[in-house]
């Protein structure tokens, strides 16, 4: 017996091509069932909160700015993109997208509003 | 030569989380090591406590990062049988999918992290990008490489159809040749084998007295498997041998997770083979009838166990988390007594530790002679822990009524 059992792999490994992909500028398509940032529809939204109840990070807040009319704030720093307010959501008024490029510099930039 | 205590850490000397070792050498012989925990502890069980059950699912979820699919259901087992609920039989079947699939990368990461700590970085380099095939497919199932939120209480959140069960049976395949090229590399190289072989051992006697769990326990020939000592999910209804091995060593280890590896693909063949039709979820209630339950899994480190107590609101009264790494400490003490120093490390690495896992908190209450009366409750240890910051670091926390 000798050492060097994986040499053989190590040397045809020379001539593939790397197992990396080059992100950012080769971005590789998300799978379907991603959980990424959310999207608020207001217009199907009726002010239920079950959202806000069931998010277990307070991640979500829904604000009413006018009679039947509601806003969503969304803290991104503080949600753990787990779906759960999508899928309590009565009306479908919330969506998982597939954007995840979400760091910021400013903390400000992380609340976003939706109305 | 006289005999030295050197500490070690809170910087881990193989892993990447903090606690600290207190080891006392002979020359280059360890003769004991104790350890202290305690670097890690992020409060999870008193956080549970003012959540509902199904915010707890996602932070319980976060325990580990690594296991996460293992502890949100171990504690969502428990709330089910609480309530009372049985799962439909789809849905036991896709737990134990997802399941099987984070204990291959689990293992696969295991084996990267070995090669590593041995200075075997092509292992780590090849394991770790094999790694990333059954990371796709976990992303592929639940949407997320970790994390998974795949379990909801009664259920599961999402099903999977005809095109994923083509995508992981091919992705199966794949995985298990190159986990056949690791076993003939285990085999056959000899530095691995000799750098291994001897080093940690733990007899089968010491590791039934410590109550050693998982590969840890399989590897001194221990036959210790919650899917088959006490089945849950779909574990009852599926075939599969425990892998053990009776070489009692860190390369004893190796062997039992590629072992286990190939397990693992035969029985997600069987559960995709098998897969039952039918509802994936029942509606679950919001409040949990009062009661108490305990719940075991095996996860990749071995045996996880959840205990949940209910008092019939929406909110759990208490839970409480004993992760595998836990029982294996008293293990890895025993592993290290008459071992090299230099072997430290790799012995550590062995148990697959996960230290924020581990992390809980008991206080005993001391009588003034010293002897220990036993656990505190929530109000002594809240008036205890106010005055301990009054007189230690001079904080004064307000108490409200
Ligand atoms: S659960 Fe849906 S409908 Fe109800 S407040 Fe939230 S977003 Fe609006
Ligand atoms: S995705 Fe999860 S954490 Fe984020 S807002 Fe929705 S429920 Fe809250």
């Amino acid at each position: 017996m000798w050492p060097g059992a994986m040499l053989k792999e190590v040397l045809c490994s020379l001539f593939k091509k790397p197992a990396t992909h080059n992100y950012p500028f080769v971005k590789i398509a998300k799978p379907e069932a991603f959980r990424g940032k959310l999207n608020f529809f207001s217009d199907k939204c009726i002010g239920c909160k079950i959202c806000m109840r069931d998010c277990p990070s307070n991640a979500i807040i829904i604000h009413k700015i006018a009679d039947k009319q509601f806003e969503a704030e969304i803290r991104l720093d503080k949600c753990v993109y787990c779906a759960q307010c999508v899928e309590s959501c009565p009306k479908k008024a919330l969506e998982a997208t597939h954007d995840f490029e979400l760091a910021s510099l400013s903390q400000d930039s992380l609340r976003v509003i939706i109305k | 030569m006289a005999k030295v205590t050197i500490p070690i850490g809170p910087q881990h000397p193989s892993l990447k989380e903090p606690e600290s070792f207190s080891v006392t050498i002979d020359g280059e012989k360890i003769i004991s090591m104790t350890m202290k925990l305690g670097y890690n502890h992020r409060g999870i069980e008193k956080a549970c406590e003012e959540r509902t059950y199904l915010q707890d699912m996602y932070l319980i979820e976060r325990i580990c990062g690594i296991c996460s699919h293992t502890h949100s259901t171990c504690f969502i087992q428990a709330v089910e049988e609480i309530a009372g609920l049985e799962i439909p039989r789809r849905a036991a079947y896709i737990r134990s999918l997802v399941g099987e699939l984070e204990r291959i990368h689990s293992h696969l990461l295991w084996l990267g992290v070995a090669g590593h700590e041995i200075g075997f970085d092509t292992l780590l380099m090849y394991s770790w990008r094999d790694r990333e095939i059954v990371m796709d497919l976990l992303a592929m199932l639940t949407g997320n490489r970790v994390n998974y939120a795949i379990n909801t209480i009664g259920g599961i959140r999402r099903d999977i159809n005809a095109d994923n069960i083509r995508d992981i049976l091919k992705a199966v395949d794949t995985l298990e040749e190159r986990t056949k090229y690791y076993i003939q590399i285990a085999t056959q190289e000899v530095t691995l084998i000799q750098r291994l072989s001897g080093v940690g051992t733990l007899s089968f006697e010491d590791a039934k007295r410590l109550g050693a769990v998982g590969p840890t326990a399989r590897a001194s020939n221990l036959p210790r498997d919650t899917r088959k000592d006490d089945p849950y999910a779909a574990y009852g209804e599926l075939n599969f041998k425990v892998v053990t091995d009776t070489h009692n060593d860190v390369y004893g280890r190796t062997l039992v997770r590629v072992g286990e590896l190939m397990e693992s693909y035969a029985i997600i063949r069987q559960i995709l083979t098998n897969l039952p039709d039918g509802p994936i979820a029942v509606k679950a209630p919001r409040k949990i009838a009062p009661g108490e339950a305990t719940s075991r899994y095996e996860a990749p480190r071995g045996e996880d166990l959840h205990y949940v107590k209910s008092n019939g609101s929406d909110k759990p009264e208490r839970v409480k988390v004993r992760a595998p790494t836990l029982a294996n400490l008293q293990s890895v003490s025993k592993m290290l007594e008459n071992g090299y120093l230099a072997d430290f490390p790799i012995v550590i690495a062995a148990i697959d530790p996960c230290f924020s896992c581990t992390d809980r908190m008991i206080v005993g209450v001391h009588h003034p002679d010293g002897e220990l009366a036993g656990a505190m409750d929530w109000k002594a240890l809240r008036t205890y822990s106010i005055d301990w910051y009054k007189k230690n670091r001079g904080v004064n926390f307000k108490i409200k009524a």
